[in-house]
């Protein structure tokens, strides 16, 4: 027994040195595989305060564009609101509809909350935003993220006030999207080399992508409402032994100047991921 | 100045830069990634328990990774350097003189060649284990050996100028007291 203690005390530091690595790799692998944030919700709330002190000055210097985004965002909105309601026979209703009910009497499924940026990196290869908005107003995790412009990325991580969102520039984000004109859907995906192109993958060659073509979230997002913008395509990369085309597609969020964000709340997925959860997984 | 506040200042000021400053720095390249946290590690004094000087390296690394989203890397390359650290000091440090006589590592504490080598090798280890772990994740081995290259030259070239902007005073402990 004196011996061990002896041995223990010996290799006493390399004994530290490989629990601590141990410790280190643990972290690291658990964080990879399931995306979630390991530390606790009161370090992404000490996170969240010195970030927003870096925003307050950071905010300035992208005011006048983030101003044109909104306003750009507005237009849109406007222009379909005003579309929608102008109908022969909703022409007299003239207040605003409270009940979250359109006029066919269909519920609208999907909330919308503002969110202030506070936090945002682009050059890593895995990045992470944080928002200023957090589980005391309603954000849980897995809810998607768009900006003014086009799709953000998936919270993961939340606390009191704040949350921790996985940017769309992140090697372990992917979503569905399509190609506008024709329907046809693929992998949105990035390879965290250039923060200005995104990977499309699994697009059918009959699809007949060009340069220019609109890239729509599709039907099966899952999180994502369909049709909000994620980009425009960029270039067609051609195998010939595959039947599938891989597109670079430019998004239209410019993540370098993000300072609004909005989360979406949709109760059809989280009704979704309920019955996935249920469902066993070999029937 | 004690050296424990010193050091505490030290802690949380390399962490604020790397994240705040360098982090926002526009990359040129995918390799090109300028890291200079890791040097509160190489800063620490010579007189550290080599227990504790693990213990610090993963605390540093951990709260650094916090800020950055990556729990456990930028922590498991602190405790690497951190443990080859004494080891490199041995061979390095002059060995007539049998008491050392200065705080902490530095071109004046340990002369010009022996410290450029260990600042050069701590470096090249730290992103050497850094940029593995990310091969294992994904890459090839010529995003390995390139990532090294540049970002091990980019953090020699950002070390000196720093050494060169604040220049320490090393003092000369002497035995009389």
């Amino acid at each position: 027994m004196r011996k061990v203690f002896l041995f223990i005390k010996q290799f006493f530091n390399l004994f530290v040195f490989v629990i601590l690595q141990v410790v280190c790799l643990v972290l690291l692998v658990n964080y990879n595989r399931t995306y979630e944030g390991l530390y606790t919700s009161y370090a992404t709330e000490v996170k969240g305060l010195v970030d927003e002190q870096y925003n307050n000055v950071d905010y300035y210097f992208k005011l006048k564009r983030a101003n044109n985004e909104l306003t750009q965002q507005n237009t849109a909105l406007m222009q379909f609101y005003f579309s929608e309601h102008a109908g022969a026979d909703t022409a007299f209703e003239t207040f605003a509809d409270s009940l979250m009910r359109d006029s066919a009497g269909k519920y609208n499924t999907i909330k919308v909350l503002p969110a202030k940026v506070v936090g945002n990196s682009i050059f890593e290869e895995n990045n992470f935003i944080m928002l200023h908005r957090g589980g005391r107003q309603g954000v849980t995790r897995d809810m998607a993220v768009i900006g003014p412009t086009g799709i953000v990325g998936r919270v993961v991580d939340t606390s009191a006030n704040f949350c921790r969102v996985m940017s769309v520039l992140n090697r372990n984000f992917k979503v569905s999207a399509m190609l506008k004109k024709n329907n046809y859907s693929g992998i949105i995906e990035w390879d965290g080399k250039d923060p200005e192109t995104l990977l499309l993958h699994n697009i059918a060659k009959t699809a007949k992508p060009y340069k220019g073509d609109t890239v729509v979230t599709s039907f099966y997002s899952g999180n994502f409402p369909p049709n909000v913008m994620v980009g425009t395509v960029k270039a067609v990369v051609k195998y010939e032994a595959s039947s599938f085309y891989t597109v670079k597609v430019t998004p239209s969020t410019n993540f370098f100047t993000l300072q609004h964000a909005f989360i979406i709340d949709s109760e059809n997925y989280k009704e979704l991921k309920a019955l996935e959860q249920s469902a066993p997984e070999h029937p | 100045m004690s050296l424990i506040i010193r050091n505490i200042i030290r802690f949380s000021l390399f962490i604020l830069f790397q994240v705040y400053v360098l982090n926002k720095v526009p990359t040129l390249h995918q390799f090109v990634k300028p890291y200079i946290y890791f040097l509160f590690v190489l800063w620490l004094p010579f007189k550290i328990n080599r227990f504790w000087l693990l213990i610090v390296s993963f605390l540093f690394g951990l709260i650094f990774d916090f800020f950055t989203a990556t729990p456990g890397w930028h922590a498991a390359a602190c405790v690497l350097i951190a443990y080859v650290r004494p080891f490199l000091l041995n061979i390095l440090l002059p060995q007539e003189s049998t008491e050392i006589t200065y705080a902490e590592p530095s071109f004046k504490s340990m002369g010009l060649t022996p410290y450029a080598v260990y600042l050069l090798l701590l470096t090249f280890i730290h992103h050497a284990y850094m940029v593995f772990i990310q091969w294992i994740q994904f890459g090839n081995f010529w995003f390995f050996l390139g990532k090294v290259t540049a970002t091990t030259a980019i953090s020699l070239l950002l070390i000196i100028i720093t050494e060169l902007l604040f220049v320490r005073k090393a003092k000369y402990k002497t035995n009389l007291a």
